[in-house]
């Protein structure tokens, strides 16, 4: 969690390795992924899952074809087994029956749930999920709560969510990091970031509109600004 | 002083914009044949979408152009009491220059800025750091079927407005204006060399490896925001358009 401009996303394509960090190592699974050759990341990313913002959905392909798409590419799976797979990862997020839509026919939420379906179709260990409440209507969002805990749990994964709605969070998560200014500045489990101390924990948590994060953005002095005389 | 810096920084940047161009086409290069070899399905996708989705403004743009060299060719051959040789001058300047270069033209504004705006529409709603993300090389998959695509689809369009502009001379000198047929054919014949023919196809083929990278390479560079996919469409088509014409004039100085 954290505001706005913070990292968040930043933190999420590092561990992806879709950004090289500048220093420091990530290891997942005792591997720092900074070395791995091309063959080697995408070994790597076949186990990695990853929710995009906006689903990211093929917009070429149906919603078949999209989730389709990692088995034809790195299996050789019959086209039997194709369609088994591909429809009980769509009836798991509810949405078998808009197997032969097109993704510009689907909604925010429908489009997420997709996405989510193809990021689960390769059975990964990890699942990644870059603010997959951002925009939803509250029945969308409370399916997609629903969804990424019951998977998780479901399929024996581990999950990263990266967000900014703290109800939403509280109830999927297990464990949460505070992020601010690119550097973790709080983590425990909801409960314990809701009892914090920590000025930025408090204006985070309670959505306070001033404080560490200032409500202006850096500017000149006002009165200065307002009667030029600083000639902007 | 800070014109000096801002030509300093235009420098800088072209060197860095040329470094990273080159870098993509080589992993375009180095791509190509296994693109070939494991997703054929994918290059013949493009060709139909390079190719076949252009026919018809080749078609129609070739058959007025070539009506207009027919027109052009016999008024200011009947000046000399030469107009039986139309077939000639317009088979030539179809042939060698017109075809090729009008195709160009036409294939960037068609086909180039389909690439670059569908490629870069794919880059700004994360479709390719998607792909990449399932362990699909966005190069093996998008760019390399793209790329060649637009270089196979190239030739065989430019053989299209050549010959459909041929019938189109064929219709107003022969048709309309009375030149006999088989003057305005027969002389053609005889006049074309295999060279001429090669000339053309040359130059169709560099400018289909030339507007391709262009178009692949302005959607793969693109801002991914609607104002950045519209200014690399726009690019694509200046640049190509430029490229086409400096190497027209570089090719058939070369082979002249």
């Amino acid at each position: 969690m954290g505001p706005s401009g913070t990292g968040k996303t930043t933190l999420l394509r590092l561990i992806a390795r879709q950004l090289n960090p500048d220093r420091g190592r990530i290891l997942i699974d005792g591997v720092d992924i900074a070395g791995l050759s091309q063959s080697g990341l995408y070994a790597l990313r076949k186990r990695l899952g990853m929710l995009f913002q906006n689903g990211a959905l093929l917009t070429d392909m149906s919603v078949f074809e999209n989730v389709a798409f990692p088995l034809r590419e790195h299996t050789r799976l019959g086209e039997r087994l194709i369609r088994l797979v591909v429809l009980t990862k769509l009836h798991a997020v509810g949405l078998r029956g808009a197997a032969e839509l097109m993704p510009s026919e689907l909604s925010g939420g429908m489009a997420r749930r997709v996405a989510l379906a193809r990021a689960i179709v390769m059975d990964p260990d990890i699942l990644i999920y870059d603010e997959p409440f951002v925009g939803l209507d509250p029945i969308s969002m409370g399916v997609i709560v629903r969804l990424i805990r019951r998977l998780n749990d479901t399929l024996g994964i581990s999950s990263i969510v990266v967000s900014h709605d703290l109800k939403e969070i509280a109830a999927v998560s297990d464990k949460s990091f505070l992020v601010s200014d690119g550097a973790v500045v709080a983590s425990g489990s909801p409960a314990e970031l809701a009892s914090n101390d920590s000025e930025m924990v408090r204006q985070f948590m309670h959505g306070l509109p001033d404080g560490p994060v200032a409500f202006h953005y850096e500017a000149p002095d006002y009165l200065r600004q307002l009667l030029g005389k600083d000639g902007a | 002083m800070s014109f000096l810096r801002e030509l300093w920084r235009a420098q800088v940047e072209f060197v860095r914009t040329f470094g990273a161009m080159s870098l993509f086409f080589v992993q375009l290069l180095r791509y190509s044949p296994l693109t070939l070899l494991n997703r054929f399905g994918l290059v013949v996708a493009q060709i139909f979408n390079a190719g076949a989705l252009s026919i018809v403004i080749i078609m129609v743009s070739g058959l007025f152009v070539g009506g207009v060299l027919g027109l052009q060719a016999f008024a200011n051959l009947e000046r000399f009491n030469a107009e039986e040789a139309t077939g000639i001058l317009a088979g030539f300047a179809l042939v060698k220059e017109i075809g090729p270069v009008i195709t160009a033209l036409l294939f960037a504004g068609r086909a180039g800025t389909a690439l670059t705006s569908e490629i870069g529409l794919m880059k700004a709603t994360d479709q390719l750091s998607a792909m990449e993300m399932m362990a699909v090389n966005p190069m093996q998959r998008v760019f390399v079927p793209r790329f060649l695509g637009g270089i196979i689809a190239m030739p065989l369009l430019t053989a299209v407005f050549t010959m459909v502009g041929l019938l189109g001379a064929h219709l107003v000198a022969v048709e309309l204006l009375g030149v006999d047929v088989g003057a305005y054919w027969q002389q053609l014949q005889q006049a074309m060399e295999p060279d001429d023919v090669y000339e053309g196809v040359t130059k169709s083929v560099v400018f289909g490896f030339v507007a391709s990278l262009l178009a692949v390479w302005e959607g793969y560079n693109s801002v991914p925001t609607a104002e950045g996919v519209g200014r690399a469409t726009t690019r694509t088509v200046v640049s190509t358009a430029i490229a086409v014409l400096i190497l027209d004039f570089m090719i058939t100085a070369y082979l002249l």
